[in-house]
């Protein structure tokens, strides 16, 4: 083994790697970091932007991006508490769903952003940045105009109206979060269909070279289609599991989480350029952004340092990719010189 | 001998904006024989084959498959009657490995799921047959060319009940013994009754494979013919035809008494798979001369300018100007050493869409037009751009209109005037009659021959004919990256530039494998 396949092992367990080392450093740093109870704490918010981020990965890996992530998740926990706290009245009667129709309309409103997302940009040819812009102002109105920009507060529902339950995303089930059992589910999942599956080849095939995909008979416009409305769906995810935590819907809740979901995707090894992406980079990539951000609460870190430090870690995290994509294309070359 | 004609296409017009590309063209493909196409670059053969596939649909007339009105919408479509096309330019996913590219939208699963096992297993054959064991699970964008390109076959080869293989230059980056390998296949298919359509710059090659040949030319198919009754000069009186007259210019300078402004010495620039885009190209440039550029697509012509225009810095060699050697630093660098340049792509690298005409002729220049302040004298700016104007003839009414307001000749002379307003010693023009009429054509030459009378010295790359003729007092012919000849005077001739652009052609893979 010579230098450089040392250099590139290093390189590509580079995510794991660091997050140990962050893991390690907060251990010392601050008493409280490892313990059951604060891990937990640290793995409910990673697991908010993991699911996000996964959608995201989708996304970005046919060369897009979706930045209305974050307002979807505003919009599917202010429908979860209107439907909840008001029930839905049409004609006069008011209906209350019980919990499970609840999270499916939520899901299905997600999903129906996405689509919307997904028609702009296939159909009129709008770029995903400039559409998804423009959906992340439209949806964040959305959620505001529910309740007048009010939050709902107390989810817990009514015993006699059989809404009761809404709290349990934010819980624990034999000590475990269900948030993470989420992560999890959605993760192991997504990773099967994007590498396991037809439909996730063909996606990465886009990212790679959309012409050629289009010309090997791929179907480029639906397959898109499909990637923006299972992003709207994560975020949906989302935009519940945190109401669920808080126990009330503020319309603001999720505001500017897509960067999130960007960094955790681009920390785990997502190419902004399209075709490259692993759901489990991008699941170690939230959990770096997730023990960094608590890991510095729990040392007494000012907030605007954190600021600084996670935007360092991102560029930083896009330099080192860079540069282990040019090494990979030198050992290539070199490896061709030397066969000849 | 009566041979099966598979498919036949009745009457193929393809009109594009502002060119015809296909002129009323009937042409049969042969079951199981090698249908070879001919034709310099834009003569249609390309065009023809596309619509064949399915990737664009004609203007005019019909396609027959064994008698039956076929109309084909996608690449699907013809896919599904058995049409498939090697692209050339090649159609893979870098980011993919083999065996994913090779079963890309035709995958096998189970229950869903993919299934590797059987991909891996069938690829490995299939790369068996071409004799070209790689492993299934490298990366393909590691790959280098030509091992590329044997992917791009080996995808085809995997379609089921496969009936027309197009393939478009297939050979352009292979290697001599990939070729043989590659011909043999082809023996296999043919013999198999697959029909197989094959487009090639490589003359001697196509004498060794083909069994019918067919020649193309400005859109027409001009010549039919079974390979055994002819000869490599029939093909090239039939590619060139007869002559179109384009003014020419009429000088009796000796041009070895002229002092020589730029001298280009071993230009090499390497390719990044492996082998040369340049290969040691040398020539000279007198004060006032017209030189042109002759060669075929992706011959080295454009990647000569972009070495002395400073956009590929990993170029080895000498440029000399005046006696001194440049020490070409970069584009803006360049210019201010009196060069310009017009690139070949009018659209992409000429102009800017956004800004209107008077902006656009000023953008090389601006920076002369600025006060000591920093701020642009437009009094000044709009002046020179006037004269401009005036002096390259652009019709138009106001300069402040949108630069795609105006016709393709006009376009071409915004961006000649760009250049011309930056005062050069040497202009640098890259298919200055791309994609323009012939009225407007004449007026660019003429553009050319005033600015050569004023002293200026002009590089001319061109992939027509008749037009290099015309302009050129002097001409290099580049094949493969390699100068081939150089014509003055009665020697420039078309047959003489045909013969010296297909030079080497045959020994390409030997040049690649030697270093």
């Amino acid at each position: 083994m010579n230098k450089n396949d040392l250099i590139m092992t290093l390189l590509k367990g580079r995510t794991l790697i660091v997050l140990t080392l962050l893991v390690i450093f907060f251990s010392f740093a601050a008493d409280s970091f490892f313990t059951a109870q604060s891990l937990l704490l640290v793995a409910k918010h990673v697991a908010l932007y993991g699911i996000l981020g996964i959608g995201m990965t989708y996304v970005l890996v046919t060369g897009g991006i979706d930045l209305s992530v974050g307002a979807v998740v505003g919009v599917a926990g202010m429908v979860s508490g209107y439907l909840i706290n008001q029930g839905l009245t049409l004609f006069g009667y008011t209906i209350y769903f019980n919990v499970p129709t609840i999270v499916i309309i939520a899901v299905v409103i997600g999903v129906i952003i996405g689509a919307i997302n997904g028609v702009i940009i296939t159909r009129f040819a709008v770029a995903p940045f400039i559409a998804t812009l423009g959906m992340m102002y439209m949806a964040r109105g959305v959620a505001n105009l529910i309740s007048n920009g009010a939050t709902f507060p107390n989810l817990v529902g009514k015993e006699a109206l059989g809404n009761t339950g809404f709290e349990i995303f934010g819980r624990d089930i034999a000590g475990f979060p269900v948030a993470v059992l989420i992560l999890i589910l959605i993760a192991v999942i997504a990773a099967v269909i994007l590498r396991k599956t037809p439909f996730g080849w063909h996606i990465l095939a886009i990212g790679g070279n959309e012409r050629a995909a289009k010309l090997s008979g791929v179907h480029v416009d639906k397959d898109k289609l499909l990637v923006y409305m299972f992003s709207g769906a994560c975020s949906a995810v989302v935009g519940i599991i945190a109401t669920s935590q808080l126990v009330a819907s503020h319309p603001m809740t999720g505001n500017t989480w897509e960067m999130n979901a960007i960094a955790a995707a681009v920390l785990g090894g997502t190419s902004l350029m399209g075709g490259v992406g692993t759901i489990v980079g991008t699941v170690i990539g939230a959990f770096i952004i997730g023990v960094i951000s608590d890991g510095m609460v729990m040392c007494g870190v000012s907030e605007f340092w954190q600021m600084i430090i996670k935007g360092l870690v991102i560029v930083l995290a896009v330099i080192v990719d860079q540069y282990q994509r040019d090494l990979q294309a030198r050992m290539a070359l070199q490896a061709r010189n030397e066969n000849k | 001998m009566s041979e099966e004609i598979y498919l036949h296409a009745e009457k193929i017009d393809k009109i594009y904006p502002g060119t015809k590309a296909l002129d009323q063209v009937s042409f049969d493909i042969k079951r199981g024989k090698v249908n070879v196409l001919i034709g310099e670059n834009g003569a249609g053969k390309s065009t023809l084959m596309r619509i064949i596939a399915g990737i664009e649909k004609q203007s005019a007339g019909k396609l027959f498959l064994q008698g039956r009105e076929v109309s084909f919408n996608s690449t699907m479509d013809a896919r599904a009657e058995g049409i498939a096309i090697i692209h050339q330019e090649l159609c893979l996913f870098p980011n993919l490995t083999v065996f994913q590219n090779l079963f890309m939208a035709s995958e096998r699963t189970r229950s869903g799921i993919l299934d590797d096992a059987v991909h891996r297993r069938l690829a490995k054959q299939v790369l068996d047959r071409l004799n070209f064991p790689i492993d299934p699970d490298t990366k393909v964008g590691d790959l280098r060319v030509g091992q590329q390109q044997m992917i791009e076959i080996a995808r085809n080869l995997l379609i089921p009940n496969l009936k027309i293989l197009i393939m478009d230059e297939p050979t352009s980056s292979l290697s001599e013994q990939e070729v043989d390998v590659l011909f043999n296949i082809m023996r296999e298919l043919t013999a198999s009754g697959i029909s197989i359509v094959y487009i090639s710059h490589r003359l001697e090659e196509l004498m060794r494979i083909g069994d019918y040949v067919t020649i193309f030319r400005d859109g027409r198919l001009v010549a039919e013919a079974a390979a055994k009754d002819i000869d490599v000069p029939w093909i090239v009186k039939q590619m060139v035809g007869e002559g179109k007259s384009y003014p020419t210019r009429k000088t009796d300078v000796d041009w070895s008494t002229r002092e020589t402004v730029l001298e280009v010495k071993d230009l090499t620039l390497p390719k990044s798979g492996g082998g040369y885009l340049l290969n040691k190209v040398n020539f000279s440039l007198h004060k006032g001369e017209i030189l042109g550029i002759y060669g075929l697509l992706g011959a080295g012509r454009t990647e000569i300018f972009e070495c002395i225009m400073g956009m590929r810095p990993e170029h080895t060699g000498q440029v000399i100007k005046n006696g001194q050697v440049m020490k070409i630093e970069n584009v803006a660098g360049q210019i201010a050493q009196g060069l310009a340049w017009l690139p070949e792509d009018r659209q992409r690298d000429g102009l800017v869409q956004a800004m209107d005409i008077d902006k656009n002729i000023a953008l090389s220049e601006v920076a002369h037009f600025m006060s000591p302040m920093g701020i642009i004298d437009s009094r000044r700016e709009s002046k020179a751009t006037d004269e401009m104007i005036r002096d390259v003839h652009i019709k138009v009414a106001d300069k402040h209109l949108p630069i795609l307001s105006l016709s393709g000749g006009n376009q071409q002379k915004v961006v000649f005037a760009k250049g011309a307003l930056t005062g050069p010693e040497i202009m640098l023009l890259d298919e200055p009659s791309r994609g323009i009429d012939i009225g407007a054509k004449t007026e660019i030459f003429h553009l050319i021959y005033q600015y050569a009378e004023r002293g200026v010295s002009l590089i001319v790359v061109s992939s027509e004919l008749e037009e290099i003729i015309a302009i050129a007092d002097r001409i290099i012919v580049l094949s493969n990256g390699i100068k081939t000849a150089e014509f003055t005077g009665a020697d420039i001739t078309q047959d003489n530039l045909v013969k010296a652009s297909y030079v080497g052609h045959q020994a390409s893979g030997n040049a690649d494998k030697a270093e």
